[in-house]
């Protein structure tokens, strides 16, 4: 019959290509191996992600529309924001972050919506009379942004970024020097930090009680580093802590210049 | 030019002639319109973000096209080609099957190759209007030192363009390419345009799922021999579509080793090569 192939034809054909595709398997193993080290295709697209997303968003995820899956909800999500609906901001930054754990930007903004935007609304939500439970919301929206930026870090470890963002939060929001100050010590290890990171880190240091000596040690360290790191902040903080741990003199930082006197005329 | 390098090209332009008289082009307007008009649309988020979002949904747009074109092109070439008889015209002539259909693929190819070059000029152009706006803004507000500001301005450009993207885009076509290799076995014993269309979907599908799959199956877990035995038939039977799917990663920042591109670029050129010619295989011996 014309346009047909014979039987035997096709089953040779199917066999033909399993016979390929046996002798691929080695490198494709191989090939996902060196992917995975890269960083890619480390997404686990499971049940939990089905449903936060739905049946089609999930096979658009899995048929390789990842990255436009995410883009769409976290256009959803700034709607939500406009709305000022944070719960449901909360719910699509989680399934953004899944979707697209290697990409700083969505967990760096995700966390400031919630430690910041969300945090200062919920305190001032003036449908909720009582003090303490509003600041309890406050609080855990802040949680919720610090959970953000651990999670960012977990999954992106050589990134300065989220490291510092989590110094800052732990800083501005927290009031948790000490761990703030770690995070910065972090953050200026990394590759690429700018010099600031550094300085944060030794100037959070100073704040904490029985912190002073690692806090001078590292401010004496950077300034030790040249002029550039000679900073007003940075000498003025030295200074009080020569002070405080009681630096002997010959050790301590040069005084600085004495005021020129203009004569009277 | 050797007579059989002649032979293919001829029919290879015939193809893209045949295509392009198609108006398959029009999607292209479609593509900017995607682009341009999300482009503005992302506007009132922060540079970062539009260019993050600009470049996901781009580059989505981008695969989506593509495999739809490299699909409904290639599925519908034999079928046509047999409605009008010129299939006949051709084989009559001293050209062997297998040059026919190497032809036929050369002119999808070309047919995928320029589209993926329109989408990308028109994308990098986007792209690269959209920076010099961030770059003004930077310029026009920033208030810090000299020095500060050309870090600033530096950042916004690390955050738009990287070679990465070029590669992300190569990869997109040779996937194309792979799939229009598919369909075209496929068309080889499909008895209409339509079955080819919705087999090689399938497959398109499935074969994003070939990799969990192959997991399972050789995760060496207790699982029902039946269950194993159809895992490894999927695994086998299908391409390894995942493996071409690293720009989600790329448009996140994750550096793209060299190594991994091409040998990413050699797998899909394995399995071009292998479904052109089990093509043959079936195409050789079918009753026209």
């Amino acid at each position: 019959m014309p346009g047909r192939t014979s039987l035997s034809r096709s089953l040779q054909a199917v066999l033909l290509v399993i016979v390929a595709g046996a002798l691929l398997v080695p490198w494709q193993k191989e090939l996902q191996a060196t992917a995975r080290k890269a960083g890619f295709h480390s997404v686990p697209l499971g049940i939990d992600l089905r449903e936060q997303i739905g049946q089609s968003g999930f096979l658009a995820a899995l048929s390789g529309f990842r990255s436009p899956v995410a883009a769409l909800l976290w256009i959803e999500a700034h709607g939500a924001w406009e709305r000022t609906e944070w719960g449901r901001m909360a719910a699509l930054f989680n399934t953004v972050t899944t979707l697209q754990p290697h990409s700083l930007l969505y967990w760096d903004i995700a966390a400031w919506h919630m430690a910041w935007n969300a945090s200062i609304a919920a305190f001032q939500d003036k449908r909720q009379p009582s003090e303490v439970l509003r600041e309890r919301s406050r609080r855990q929206y802040v949680q919720l942004g610090k959970d953000f930026l651990e999670r960012g870090i977990r999954n992106n470890p050589d990134s300065y970024l989220l490291q510092e963002r989590l110094g800052i939060l732990l800083r501005d929001k927290a009031e948790d020097h000490a761990g703030a100050s770690a995070a910065f010590a972090k953050a200026s290890a990394l590759p690429g930090a700018p010099a600031y990171v550094a300085r944060f880190a030794a100037y959070e240091a100073a704040k904490v009680p029985g912190m002073e000596q690692e806090a001078y040690d590292r401010l004496r360290s950077l300034y030790d580093q040249g002029e550039k790191m000679r900073l007003p902040t940075l000498v003025a903080e030295l200074r009080r802590l020569e002070e405080k741990l009681n630096i002997p003199v010959n050790r301590r930082i040069p005084a600085p210049p004495a005021p020129a006197v203009t004569p009277r005329s | 030019m050797t007579a059989a390098a002649f032979r293919i090209t001829a029919i290879g332009r015939n193809t893209f002639t045949g295509l392009v008289r198609q108006k398959v082009f029009y999607f292209l307007l479609i593509f900017a319109l995607v682009v341009i008009g999300n482009s503005a649309f992302l506007a009132k988020f922060s540079f970062q973000e539009e260019f993050q979002m600009l470049k996901d949904v781009a580059l989505g747009a981008m695969a989506v096209f593509l495999c739809l074109l490299a699909i409904l092109t290639t599925a519908n070439l034999l079928p046509r080609d047999l409605e009008d008889r010129t299939i006949f015209t051709i084989l009559s002539k001293p050209v062997p099957r297998y040059e026919y259909l190497l032809g036929k693929l050369l002119g999808v190819v070309i047919l995928l190759t320029l589209s993926t070059l329109v989408m990308g000029i028109l994308f990098v152009g986007v792209l690269f209007l959209r920076e010099q706006a961030a770059l003004a803004e930077t310029r026009a507000t920033f208030s810090g030192s000299p020095q500060d500001l050309a870090a600033a301005l530096d950042a916004v450009r690390k955050g738009v363009f990287s070679w990465d993207l070029g590669e992300a885009m190569v990869l997109l076509l040779v996937k194309a390419i792979l799939l229009a290799s598919l369909t075209l076995l496929i068309s080889t014993f499909a008895t209409s345009g339509i079955f080819a269309i919705l087999v090689a979907a399938s497959a398109y599908f499935i074969g994003h799922l070939q990799v969990t799959a192959r997991e399972y199956w050789m995760s060496g877990i207790g699982i029902h021999w039946w269950t194993r035995v159809f895992t490894a038939v999927v695994a086998l039977l299908f391409p390894d579509l995942q493996a071409f799917n690293l720009s989600d990663d790329i448009v996140a920042g994750t550096a793209l080793p060299a190594g991994l591109f091409l040998q990413t670029l050699a797998l899909g050129g394995v399995y071009t090569a292998v479904y052109y010619a089990v093509a043959c295989f079936l195409f050789q011996n079918r009753e026209l």
